[in-house]
């Protein structure tokens, strides 16, 4: 594992970038599976948004860390071990319930953390997060409107909803860790430290999951480890597919 | 004219590549123009969207279009702060962008809040529309219906 960073200020973007691009994959891989047409656009809309955001923040990371890598170099030829995403978005895309649930859950928590980084004393960041919190404030109304559809629908939709919740709530406590990294970009004001997010995304999916007549899990089982590089096991299979084209001709453009 | 009047004026009449009845002036993507003592020119845009794909064909054409006027020595720069907003679309713009059959953004201290203010149908100028759905055919547009006329029309939401 070679993780090329250099203080605090760098791995903090680069979770932010990672966290991103691998979101903005997952979503990218409905294209053309979406249940309606308007939820294919939807979907790889957002997407697209994710990607744009991602592109920034790897730009700022490169700066950061001094390697002067380009955003390509990050997204192709890094392994597995070297990412440093949060669990919940590497997820796999499941059925619609899943997809439509991991969106609530990490566009609150993107929301509320873009909002907070308007302030970042690293302006490059900040002037990402002031698009980035416009746009993510789409994402989170359009996965709120399929929360609530879905839950207070048919028996086989809420039930799908259900499942979804519990599969991928376990995910959930990984995004509110602190650790080092996010302590002191906390205390330098780069960016909030994640725990301190807690209360406002837990009002909100509190708040939409009540009308959407589905119960907020208990936490249990809390899974971590994206931080620092150690991933579920779906993760290198999405890599290896997303990365086939770089690692098969290197340095190709088009 | 001045050689930032004469730039600003070449680079913010290039149309857009997704919506070519906009200039980049209309749409308030062309930010800034210098020119140093040396001649050198900085030419500044900003994305609407940060993964908008016109982005970058925008930036080659405006390099394009400035170095066929005779001024070779130019960087064109994104920039991402502040951020866009459609604030910055131009009263000609929205003109445009009316008559190219896409409703223009609503304006008025937009603030993300939900807005009361209607969005007019570009074919047959009732108020009486609705959303379909908040994502296009780019990233910037939501697509409406208009409850007069039945034509689906896309709107260039506010941002």
């Amino acid at each position: 594992m070679t993780l090329v960073v250099a203080g605090a200020a760098a791995v903090y973007a680069l979770r932010l970038a990672d966290d991103c691009l691998v979101l903005s994959h997952r979503l990218a891989q409905w294209s053309s599976r979406a249940p309606t047409l308007e939820d294919d656009v939807a979907l790889t809309n957002i997407a697209l948004d994710l990607l744009g955001q991602a592109r920034g923040l790897y730009a700022r990371t490169a700066e950061l860390d001094g390697t002067g890598r380009s955003e390509d170099d990050y997204a192709f030829m890094r392994g597995e071990r070297e990412f440093i995403n949060c669990l919940l978005v590497e997820q796999e895309i499941g059925d619609f319930a899943a997809t439509i649930v991991r969106q609530l859950l990490c566009s609150t928590f993107q929301l509320a953390q873009w909002q907070a980084l308007t302030t970042s004393t690293d302006g490059p960041v900040s002037a990402v997060a002031a698009k980035a919190a416009k746009e993510t404030s789409y994402h989170r109304d359009h996965a709120t409107d399929w929360t609530l559809r879905l839950g207070d629908g048919t028996d086989e939709s809420h039930r799908r909803m259900e499942s979804a919740l519990a599969a991928m709530w376990p995910f959930t406590a990984e995004l509110f860790e602190s650790d080092a990294v996010a302590r002191e970009a906390g205390a330098l004001g780069v960016g909030p430290d994640p725990a301190t997010l807690r209360p406002e995304w837990e009002g909100y999916i509190r708040r939409v999951l009540g009308d959407a007549t589905l119960v907020m899990p208990e936490s249990t089982w809390t899974p971590s480890g994206g931080r620092e590089g150690l991933h579920t096991e779906c993760f290198g299979y999405m890599l290896a597919e997303m990365q086939h084209l770089h690692r098969s001709f290197p340095g190709v453009t088009w | 004219m001045t050689a930032v009047e004469e730039i600003r004026s070449i680079a913010g009449a290039i149309p857009d590549p997704e919506m070519p009845a906009l200039t980049i002036a209309d749409l308030g993507i062309l930010r800034d123009v210098r020119v140093d003592a040396s001649g050198h020119v900085d030419v500044d845009i900003t994305p609407t969207y940060s993964g908008c794909p016109a982005l970058d064909t925008i930036r080659e054409d405006v390099e394009r279009c400035v170095r066929d006027q005779g001024f070779t020595d130019v960087t064109v720069r994104i920039v991402l702060s502040p951020a866009w907003t459609t604030e910055w679309m131009s009263e000609a713009g929205r003109v445009k962008l009316r008559a190219y059959g896409i409703a223009p953004p609503r304006q008025h201290g937009f603030d993300l809040t939900p807005l009361t203010i209607a969005v007019q149908c570009p074919r047959c100028d009732s108020t009486r529309t609705h959303e379909l759905t908040h994502f296009g055919s780019t990233q910037c547009q939501a697509v409406r219906q208009c409850d007069a006329c039945g034509e689906t029309f896309p709107h260039f939401k506010e941002h």
